[in-house]
């Protein structure tokens, strides 16, 4: 499927033959510092850069960059700044907010070249890697040392660890071993101003405001990561999982209140309704209950002695919420077979429907059976069915919406479909994204969950790290005057804010 | 009306009297200093303005202990918030020192002093899942949330910890909180300090449930914190004497009662724990697996050494408690760091009045 989706620069250059014009002058200038092979523009070439994981946003850039170093990011930096040409950072493009959908008179900066694990070290347990290496590349090559890097996005193979500083990605083992922020001790970067910058270090923490926690997840609006310093953590030698049935929805919600109540915090928790368990099934056969409500999945790692102890209170919290079948993994092949249908979620959607749409907000876990219920009633007003994956234990909720987008406006119904639940998440007191980032796809939803001077705040922020506002400008952050459009304000207390600001 | 309702009530005038507060303030040019219980007096840089005084405006918001969060009010005790967490057998994972009964959670988030479980738990900014700021203007702005996972927005909530009131008042915080350990032990060892060093650095590279460390004249103390089964096999791996006393040395250790902070000037050496001795004289105490190093030292020690070994050793330095508030408390910043916080500053507090001084 490919739609198009207008894009409005605020740089100049909007004309088609201006882009040719304006492609060659860029084109000349980055040339003339950096080699060919780091250069492409003829649209052939840019033409895998035109979408990330969002492929339903798409966009071909003017120019794609490949540096392989440091000094080469700070020559296209430089080059950039003096023509003013917006840049669009980019690691795998395995994004699914459209995070890195190019600007059509703007260069994408892919960090793909910059791929070396710069140094790891067991004895203090970190790494130093540059922003191109993949998240699951750094597991790997601790693992002789009885190492991990643990946040584990679903996509680990192939994502980058710039992406990942840029998202603040999680996993699904984020509930007991953290965020990026939490994994990650220091990122090096450049600044559009051609600084370069450390925020956080190999210590626990730095002198004065902790900038790197806004570095982090800020979709790379605020500085190119060259290197990134991780944490790393030993490997727990046992894990096993307990796959338990539910014969009501709301009772599962329960049974992951009571396990937290109970004082355990698993290493990986999440649920799936019948729609996803039905349609995962089939696929992987994992051996779900397909009459079941919903099922949990709920892992423990550790010492074998103290999964043992975990696994035997968990069961008994889950048989006393009111699980009507319970079984635990017997072997490492049977823990992957029941995780597989949960890790196959997405793509099983893939395969029952031609296209889907996929949510991520995040909610407060109680208020999940009114969620479920207001979804429900959703698939009915768009005509559409929606299949809901939950990190239960974070209260991040993945509904994947089905759809068709060969069949006229029905992407357009997901997507109106898409925006109601995440309404509904901000009105129940959660967020519209829980992991996946704003990028390009909630912009508007933006609106829904911040005042006026709350997006004036994060636009000082950007500011404070990119005065020119070069780095991928109109992502992640709406201008007033869009919110305006979308109509969807955030008015508190009953006053209209910026009374003064038009209105279409 | 509720007495909910009512305390709101109240509550919304309170922050509105800040409000009105901190605008004539700005008009005026007139610094103000945020305080709570004013436990951390002696924490930082100049003490410049007029108080405002931030424990009228108290209360938890929202507790709940399923969903791992709770939220309060700046002034609310930091003992109020720890009280009722136990009764539902939860804890702040960072453990904050309590330096007095007075302590307030809006200074504990301000100050983002974290305890002994740091290492392996996280500090204050790793459990702030969102505030409500009252920058310079007088405006309350709501960043982060009540959800442990959200990307929406850059993450103010975070940067708030540790920023010593120098953005803006924080009205309201939300922090991710923790089951207590089922089980604890605490085990200690005769150990040089190179050998301690050594030690943390290779057992935090096994499985093992380490919790805490601190290793002070020649004694090594370590905690262990997790299932049963996990802690007593880990005894057995480890080796060592029982300690008797163990609730008591990580409180002292925890709130700075332990004799090692009664006096003399006392800075706080942030450093890799795979650091090797740091040799700058004075008596040091060693925490969190070796990334965090008390040094004493009577006269206050040679301010430019210390700060060069320190940062050789790829750390910072912060003269932590002493008497002389003239030499710059917080080591010195790279200049494009520095020019980056002081244009968030200006963000935030663009008439300048908050806490001048104190962090920067």
């Amino acid at each position: 499927m490919c739609f198009r989706v207008p894009y409005m620069s605020v740089a100049v250059a909007t004309q088609l033959d201006d882009i040719a014009a304006r492609r060659a002058q860029v084109a000349a200038a980055l040339l003339a510092v950096l080699p060919a092979r780091a250069v492409l523009s003829a649209p052939e070439d840019t033409r895998p850069y035109e979408c990330d994981g969002l492929a339903a946003y798409r966009q071909l850039p003017m120019i794609v960059t490949l540096p392989d170093s440091e000094e080469q990011v700070l020559a296209v930096l430089r080059v950039c700044r003096e023509l003013e040409v917006p840049i669009v950072p980019r690691g795998a493009g395995t994004g699914l907010s459209g995070g890195a959908m190019p600007i059509r008179d703007g260069v994408v900066l892919s960090t793909a070249r910059m791929n070396r694990i710069v140094r790891l070290d067991a004895y203090s347990r970190t790494a130093v890697v540059q922003p191109g290496v993949r998240n699951a590349a750094i597991s790997e090559a601790a693992a002789p040392h009885g190492l991990y890097y643990a946040p584990d996005p679903s996509s680990q193979i192939a994502c980058t660890i710039g992406g990942n500083v840029a998202e603040n990605s999680g996993g699904v083992h984020c509930l007991k071993y953290g965020l990026t922020i939490h994994n990650v001790l220091g990122v090096r970067l450049a600044t559009i101003d051609g600084d370069i910058v450390e925020l956080g270090g190999a210590a626990l923490d730095a002198p004065g405001l902790d900038l790197l926690s806004v570095f982090v997840g800020s979709e790379g609006m605020l500085g190119i990561v060259l290197e990134v310093t991780v944490k790393l953590i030993p490997k727990p030698p046992v894990a096993r999982v307990i796959m338990a049935s539910f014969a009501q929805v709301v009772d599962s919600c329960h049974a992951v209140a009571a396990l937290i109540a109970a004082g355990i915090i698993p290493a990986g928790l999440e649920m799936m309704d019948q729609t996803s368990v039905r349609m995962v099934e089939p696929f992987v056969h994992a051996g779900y209950d397909t009459d079941a409500a919903a099922i949990l999945l709920c892992e423990a790692d550790g010492t074998a002695e103290e999964v043992e102890e975990d696994i035997a209170r968990m069961s008994a919290v889950l048989a006393a919420a009111g699980a009507v079948a319970i079984a635990v993994s017997q072997t490492e092949a049977e823990r992957l077979r029941f995780w597989s249908g949960r890790k196959n979620a997405f793509p099983a959607a893939g395969r029952i429907s031609p296209d889907y749409y996929c949510m991520d907000g995040t909610i407060p876990r109680k208020r999940l059976g009114e969620v479920l219920a207001g979804i429900a009633q959703m698939e009915e007003k768009y005509g559409l069915r929606c299949a809901n994956v939950f990190h239960a234990g974070d209260g991040n909720l993945h509904p994947l919406i089905l759809f068709n987008a060969n069949i006229p406006d029905e992407f357009a119904r997901a997507e109106s479909f898409g925006a109601e639940i995440l309404a509904l998440c901000v009105a129940v007191g959660g967020t519209i994204t829980g992991e996946h980032g704003v990028g390009v796809e909630k912009i508007d939803s933006m609106c829904a969950q911040f005042a006026p001077l709350e997006l004036e705040a994060f636009f000082a922020v950007k500011r404070a790290f990119d005065p020119a506002g070069l780095l991928n400008p109109d992502k992640a952050i709406p201008s007033l005057n869009r919110c305006a459009q979308f109509g969807k304000m955030r008015v508190r207390g009953g006053l209209l804010p910026f009374a003064h600001l038009p209105r279409f | 009306m509720t007495i909910d309702t009512m305390t709101t009530a109240i509550m919304t005038d309170i922050a509105s009297q800040f409000g009105a507060r901190i605008r004539a303030a700005a008009q005026a040019g007139q610094p103000l200093r945020l305080r709570g219980g004013g436990t951390k007096d002696w924490y930082g840089g100049a003490l410049d303005g007029n108080v405002l005084d931030t424990r009228a405006y108290t209360g938890v918001v929202a507790y709940e202990p399923t969903e791992l969060v709770i939220t309060a009010r700046c002034g609310t005790p930091l003992a109020d918030i720890e009280t009722l967490l136990a009764t539902h057998n939860q804890m702040l994972a960072f453990e904050p020192p309590r330096f007095g009964s007075g302590s307030t959670i809006g200074g504990v988030v301000a100050a983002a002093l974290s305890g002994p479980r740091r290492a392996s738990a996280g500090a204050v900014r790793d459990f702030v899942l969102g505030a409500v700021l009252m920058d310079g203007r007088g405006e309350a702005l709501r960043f982060g949330g009540q959800v442990m996972k959200n990307v929406a927005g850059y993450d103010v909530s975070r940067l708030l910890a540790g920023s010593l009131g120098t953005l803006g008042l924080i009205l309201e915080v939300s922090l991710k909180v923790l089951p207590r350990p089922v089980c604890e032990a605490s085990l200690r060892f005769a150990m040089s300090e190179i050998e301690a060093l050594t030690k943390l650095n290779q057992w935090a590279g096994q499985p093992l449930p380490l919790s805490a460390s601190c290793w002070h004249a020649g004694v090594l103390t370590i905690r262990l914190s997790g299932a049963e089964a996990a802690v007593s096999a880990a005894r057995r791996t480890l080796g060592g004497d029982e300690v008797p006393d163990a609730a008591a040395f990580w409180a002292a250790l925890r709130d700075q009662t332990h004799g090692f902070f009664d006096a003399g000037t006392v800075w706080r050496l942030s450093v890799p724990s795979a650091a090797s001795a740091i040799i700058v004289g004075g008596e040091q105490m060693i925490e969190w697996g070796g990334a965090q190093r008390w040094l004493k030292i009577e006269d206050g020690g040679d301010v430019d050494a210390i700060r060069r070994t320190v940062a050789a050793a790829g750390g910072h330095a912060t003269r932590y408690r002493s008497s002389d508030k003239q030499a710059a408390v917080f080591h010195p910043q790279a200049a494009a760091v520095a020019a980056i916080q002081q244009r968030l500053k200006a963000a935030f507090d663009p008439a300048g009045i908050f806490n001048p001084g104190r962090l920067y």
